[in-house]
Parts: C-alpha cells; sequence; structure tokens
C-alpha cells in the first residue's frame, strides 16, 4: 500500500523535475532538477529491491556525472549567456515530434497484455551486492574487464583533449 | 504482473516512456549543448528503470548487470563528451548548436 503512495509520488516528481530541466533557462537550474530526477529514479530502484544499483547510481550520477557537469557550467560561466533563441517554428516541431512519440510508445504500452511471469524463487535478494557481484566477476568477467579498458581511454581522451596548447 | 501492490510492470513501463519521451523533446527543443547532453542521460536512465524492472519482473540479476554497464558507458561519455564540449567552447566561445554547425552539409 505504501510502496504504492510511493510509486506514484516518486514517478510525479521525476517526470516533473525533468520536464523542469527541459525548459528553465539556467542551466545550473537545469543541473539541479535533473539531480532530483536521479534522486527520484534511485528511489525507485529501492522500490524494485536493487539497493546495490540505487547506491551506485547515486554515487555515480548525482555524486560524479551531475558535479562535472556543475563544474562545467560554472567554469564555462554559461549560467549568464542569454541563449540563442531558436525559431518558434523549431520550437513547436519538437513539441510535436516528442509529444507524438510519447503517445505513440504510451499506446502501444498500454496495448500490451500484462504479461504473467513466475518469478524465481529469492527474487527479493536480487539486487543485494552479494548476488550481483557474484554474476559480475563469474559470467560478466570479460565485459568488466574490458570497462577498465574503456575507463582509461575516456581518461586519456578527456586528459588530451582539454589540454590547454590544442586550442 | 504486479512488483508492487497494485503496480505492474507496464506502469514503470509507461514512467519509462515519459520520461524518454522528455528526454528526446530535450535534445530537439533545446540549443544548448550541455543540456542536450544532459537529456541523453535521462533517456539513458529511463532505459535503465526499464531493466530494472524488467530484472524484478523476471527475479534475474542479468538485467541489474547490464544497468551497471549502461552507467559504466555513460560516465565514460560524459568525460569525453564534456572535454569536447570544453574545447568547442574554448575555440568557438559558444555551446549554441546552431552556431556550431561547420559539419553541416
Amino acid at each position: 500500500m505504501l510502496s504504492e503512495y510511493a510509486f506514484w509520488f516518486l514517478s510525479f516528481v521525476a517526470v516533473f523535475s525533468a520536464i523542469t530541466m527541459v525548459i528553465t533557462r539556467n542551466p545550473v537550474y537545469s543541473v539541479l532538477s535533473l539531480i532530483l530526477t536521479f534522486f527520484s529514479i534511485a528511489g525507485h530502484y529501492l522500490l524494485l529491491n536493487a539497493q546495490f544499483l540505487a547506491a551506485v547510481h547515486v554515487i555515480v550520477y548525482a555524486g560524479a556525472i551531475m558535479v562535472l557537469f556543475l563544474y562545467v557550467i560554472m567554469m564555462l560561466n554559461l549560467n549568464n549567456l542569454g541563449e540563442v533563441k531558436s525559431s518558434v517554428f523549431m520550437k513547436i516541431l519538437s513539441v510535436i515530434a516528442g509529444g507524438l512519440l510519447g503517445l505513440v510508445m504510451l499506446a502501444v504500452v498500454k496495448k500490451t497484455d500484462e504479461i504473467n511471469v513466475v518469478a524465481k524463487a529469492a527474487s527479493q535478494d536480487v539486487g543485494l551486492v552479494e548476488n550481483l557481484g557474484d554474476v559480475l566477476y563469474k559470467d560478466f568477467l570479460l565485459p568488466f574487464e574490458l570497462a577498465s579498458v574503456l575507463f582509461l581511454a575516456a581518461m586519456v581522451g578527456a586528459v588530451y583533449l582539454s589540454k590547454k596548447e590544442l586550442a | 504482473m504486479e512488483l508492487l501492490h497494485n503496480i505492474s510492470v507496464n506502469h514503470y513501463l509507461g514512467l519509462c516512456v515519459a520520461l524518454f519521451a522528455v528526454g528526446v523533446f530535450g535534445v530537439l527543443y533545446r540549443r544548448n549543448a550541455i543540456i542536450m547532453f544532459m537529456c541523453v542521460e535521462l533517456m539513458l536512465n529511463a532505459v535503465n528503470l526499464a531493466l530494472v524492472a524488467f530484472s524484478k519482473m523476471w527475479g534475474d540479476t542479468g538485467a541489474q548487470v547490464f544497468v551497471f554497464f549502461i552507467m559504466v558507458v555513460a560516465a565514460a561519455e560524459v568525460a569525453v563528451g564534456l572535454a569536447i564540449l570544453m574545447m568547442l567552447y574554448r575555440n568557438m566561445k559558444t555551446t549554441n548548436t546552431d552556431v556550431l554547425n561547420k559539419l553541416k552539409w
């Protein structure tokens, strides 16, 4: 019962702050409302018994990625940079395109029959770090190691790109 | 299939669709490259939420590992993408995508 109310509350907060993120003019406010969206998504993860993912989501997204965005916006001093107005025609088109996409996908979800699956036993602890680590280090060991190479490449790329002499 | 009391997996899919559509709308609506980038992050998160809902539905760990890897890729993507945006701003003094049109045919 309580989880039902929590679902609707978190969904409302997520969608509302996502829309705020898009339509507000100040990029700093955009970042802050996206952080709010991420926190409500983390709440959804908790509701879905994905505790480890909720923690990682808060740490990586709200804690690292969004801080990076905030740093860049403050470093470039974008918050008082008047955005060049795009044409009204383009804005109307984007509203129609986004709305239609959402409408079509929502209609598909609504038309879909309720799927009835018998979940595996002990599916309550699927999201615990013990079970996730077991799968991650056994079945997904190669992708896990490749991710470290990806991070190394990203790190080298970011450092190289942001060197001053290149400018 | 009820994931929570009275909440089915279709409810979660509806929420994911709404978040994804807001992300698409933002990419089309805004001209600031950083905001567009944030909208891409929002779309990634909508997909993540759908995967976690499916994971709960099947009682399976694989989907959650996928979400983990999506987060890894998103973090790497943000690091490189923001570095590119910094370069762009340093050279062009703007992040407006209407001005950054040198690759336009």
